[in-house]
């Protein structure tokens, strides 16, 4: 089963090294991993998005919290969350084509941010299936590069992961 | 005070209580070298390679519980001693490993003698730190020393590059006087209501056990275990790392148990309901098959290490705490329980069933014509020592599993040996830490003439510093351990197991200042030990040629079951008793 984990650790180098070198020595698997200061400098913000049955979740939040870095972890898929992921697509638009990639983008709440006469490059944030389905709406030919975030995840109502 | 960073290292170990430190010179780390001359509070104890270095201060740390130290250069200096801290990590031992670094201008530019020694460490610590500034310093080596012996202890590496030691900066020094850290709290007492379910459980137990590790040891809990054996009346077993937990000589005690346990201990553990497993981590060479493991029981888990419960087994009563205070904890509860009384009762058929498991006598083995059984080396060295302050320390490979099953360690902390990563070479530099830490006690280290050879030149740091170390090597000629899986799994293609070309062991321990012996008669066994054992001031090395094809029994080949053991042909039975 797939699990979305947010992890606050100290601000350190090498930390993200640690949480890398775990999942790669115990065998984890990892779909994706995303990490960045958090408003407080001192502390970091990562969140992971991993799978495994319900044991080696529990394993993995356990060795996490073993690392002397991590402050803090939860394992947002226990309750109600939001998860969000910017994704940017830059594809080909010749004159034939610009019409219909406006609307196609606009349907997903993409925005065109960098225009060339060849090229759109389109922004747009959602849940990993929104950007799927977009991807899937267009002809592969078209699609030059994507760059996508990973899931980033907060739980939902007043709850949070802080000090 | 205002102190250089070199002056900060060694003013922070001394402030640290530290006695000594184990280790090898090398261009990163002179100016601390340099600082350790001006001192002599601090005692350095010049190895001859870095991983003697490491097994010594681990050595130092299992028989005292204080943290190890040891401090080596950059490079070399630090990949040899990983051996040495994965060593002390697997076995979760105490230590801070000081190591220099190439300066931190040049980090990252393949500078001589520079490795990442925080990388190449990581996953082998507790936690390692690179300090790139010297402000850094004090806090950091304090750190290093909270994190290493509290919660489950473990090895720490503080890499430090030359510039921060730099003899010319000085600022000013004081040690902290209290480590906080938000990211670490390791816990203390368990969940009272866990350790009350646990006692219930305990008190329902017709087939109990009692299943100890080396956390009981690490943890100072061998009273408490002691008493809780005796106040349940539940046979207890230990793992390798957990002997001299519970005295051997206690009719309650079944023996180590494993691969190589005893025929009643790993009975017990097929048949147990109730499992009471103590600061020990369900091993693999503990455990056998996981699907075998203990079918019928339910499980109580006592760990310092959230991580180690429900790792491989699951369990049905976790309980995380220090494990002294909540073995306390669940003494207190169980005596004040109205239905203590009925204990000795539930366990009366159990004890019944144990003896005629008990009456197999698995360990028994045939001293026949003249060779010397390595069982016997064992047994005839307990009588030697029995009456010494004992410490025995050990290789790895069957002399190992010998001496964990035929000498009776009736403390904690007597039993020194590389439970987790089986490390070969580790018990000749273990003993000089022991030796170091206890210059009257006895310390032996009993070895194979493989296991011996891999870290052979601290004969030389012996003599440099008047160690009396007594080397019991058994000698069989093979990499005995190597060559029984080759016998039982390989149809005896002894491939890459016998060591052609050995050296006069007695002539190479003379070169080196020692007393050598040969002995290869058992009948002239006991007198050598008397005489050895005698010397107290000498380091001897006793070349004892042992019968090249005995075998360790009982055995659990590695993914059977506890209840799948071969037993010794010397045995009237060897039948899989199920």
């Amino acid at each position: 089963m797939r699990h979305i984990i947010s992890v606050l650790m100290e601000n350190e180098s090498g930390a993200l090294s640690r949480v890398a070198g775990l999942f790669s020595a115990r065998g984890y698997n990892i779909e994706s991993l995303t990490v960045a200061p958090t408003e407080d400098p001192t502390l970091s913000r990562m969140t992971l998005v991993t799978a495994g049955d319900e044991a080696i979740i529990e394993q993995i939040t356990k060795q996490l919290n073993k690392l002397i870095d991590v402050v803090k972890l939860v394992d947002l898929s226990e309750g109600k969350h939001i998860e969000r992921e910017l994704m940017m697509i830059k594809v080909r638009a010749d004159q034939s084509m610009r019409d219909e990639l406006k609307r196609l983008a606009d349907i997903f709440r993409g925005s065109i941010i960098d225009v060339t006469d060849a090229s759109y490059t389109i922004e747009m944030t959602g849940d990993g299936h929104k950007m799927d389905a977009f991807i899937s709406t267009l002809d592969p030919e078209l699609i030059i590069e994507t760059v996508r975030s990973g899931p980033l995840g907060i739980a939902r109502g007043g709850k949070r992961l802080a000090l | 005070m205002e102190l250089s960073g070199a002056e900060i290292v060694v003013q922070a170990l001394i402030d640290e209580g530290v006695e000594y430190v184990w280790g090898y010179p090398g261009g990163a780390v002179l100016h601390i070298y340099d600082a350790l001359f001006n001192q002599d509070t601090v005692r350095h104890i010049l190895v001859r390679h870095e991983q003697g270095a490491t097994h010594a201060a681990d050595g130092y740390a299992r028989a005292t519980g204080k943290v190890g130290v040891v401090l080596v250069t950059s490079g070399p200096g630090a990949t040899n001693a990983v051996t040495g801290i994965a060593t002390a990590h697997m076995d979760s031992i105490p230590m801070v490993i000081i190591t220099g670094q190439v300066p931190t201008p040049v980090i990252g530019s393949d500078a001589f003698q520079e490795v990442d020694t925080v990388g190449i460490t990581r996953p082998c610590v507790k936690h390692n730190f690179l300090v790139k500034r010297v402000e850094d310093l004090a806090d950091t080596i304090a750190k290093a020393f909270f994190i290493a012996q509290s919660g489950r202890p473990g090895p720490v590496v503080v890499d430090i590059p030359k510039d921060v030691t730099d003899p010319n900066i000085k600022i000013s020094y004081s040690h902290p006087e209290k480590i906080e850290m938000r990211s670490y709290s390791p816990v203390e007492k368990g969940h009272l209501g866990q350790i009350r379910k646990a006692v219930d459980m305990i008190l329902e137990a017709e087939r109990p056990v009692i299943y100890t590790g080396g956390g009981v040891v690490l943890g100072e809990a061998s009273e408490a275990l002691t008493d809780l054996v005796r106040l349940t009346g539940f046979p207890c077993t230990n793992t390798l790392m957990g002997l001299g937990a519970f005295p051997a000589s206690d009719p309650q005690f079944l023996g180590m148990l494993g691969m190589h346990g005893t025929y009643e201990a790993n009975m017990a553990m097929h048949e147990t309901d109730v499992l009471i497993a103590i600061g020990a981590r369900f091993d693999d060479r503990v455990t056998g098959k996981i699907a075998h493991f203990c079918p019928n029981a339910r499980i109580i888990h006592v760990d310092v290490d959230p991580a180690s419960i429900s790792k491989t087994v699951r369990v049905d009563v976790p309980i995380v705490g220090q494990v002294r205070s909540v073995l306390y904890d669940m003494l207190r509860v169980l005596k004040e329980h109205p239905r203590k009384g009925e204990l000795a009762g539930n366990v009366k058929a159990w004890w019944e069933k144990i003896d005629t498991w008990r009456r197999l006598d698995c360990l028994r083995y045939e001293q026949n014509g003249d060779s010397i059984k390595p069982q016997y080396a064992v047994e005839a060295m307990y009588q030697a020592t029995k009456d010494h302050d004992f410490y025995l320390t050990s290789d790895v490979g069957q002399h190992q599993m010998f001496a964990a099953q035929f000498y009776p360690f009736e403390k904690p902390r007597r039993w020194i040996n590389s439970g987790g990563l089986g490390t070969m070479g580790f018990g000749l530099p273990a003993a000089m830490g022991v030796q170091q830490a206890f210059p009257d006690a006895t310390v032996a280290c009993v070895t194979g003439e493989a296991s011996i050879q891999m870290c052979i030149q601290e004969l030389a740091t012996c003599k440099q510093y008047d160690l009396p170390v007594k080397v019991v090597l058994l000698n069989n000629g093979y990499m005995g351990m190597v060559r029984q899986w080759q016998e039982f799994f390989y149809d005896g293609r002894y491939s890459h197991s016998y060591v052609d070309a050995l050296p006069d062991f007695t002539k190479l321990a003379e070169s080196f200042g020692h007393v050598g012996m040969r002995i290869d008669k058992p009948g002239d066994l006991e007198d050598a030990y008397r005489e050895a054992f005698g010397m107290k001031d000498r380091m001897v090395f006793m070349d004892i040629i042992v019968d090249p094809s005995e075998n360790v029994y009982p055995m659990i080949e590695a993914g059977k079951g506890h209840h799948e053991m071969h037993l010794s042909p010397h045995l009237s039975s060897d039948r899989e008793l199920a």
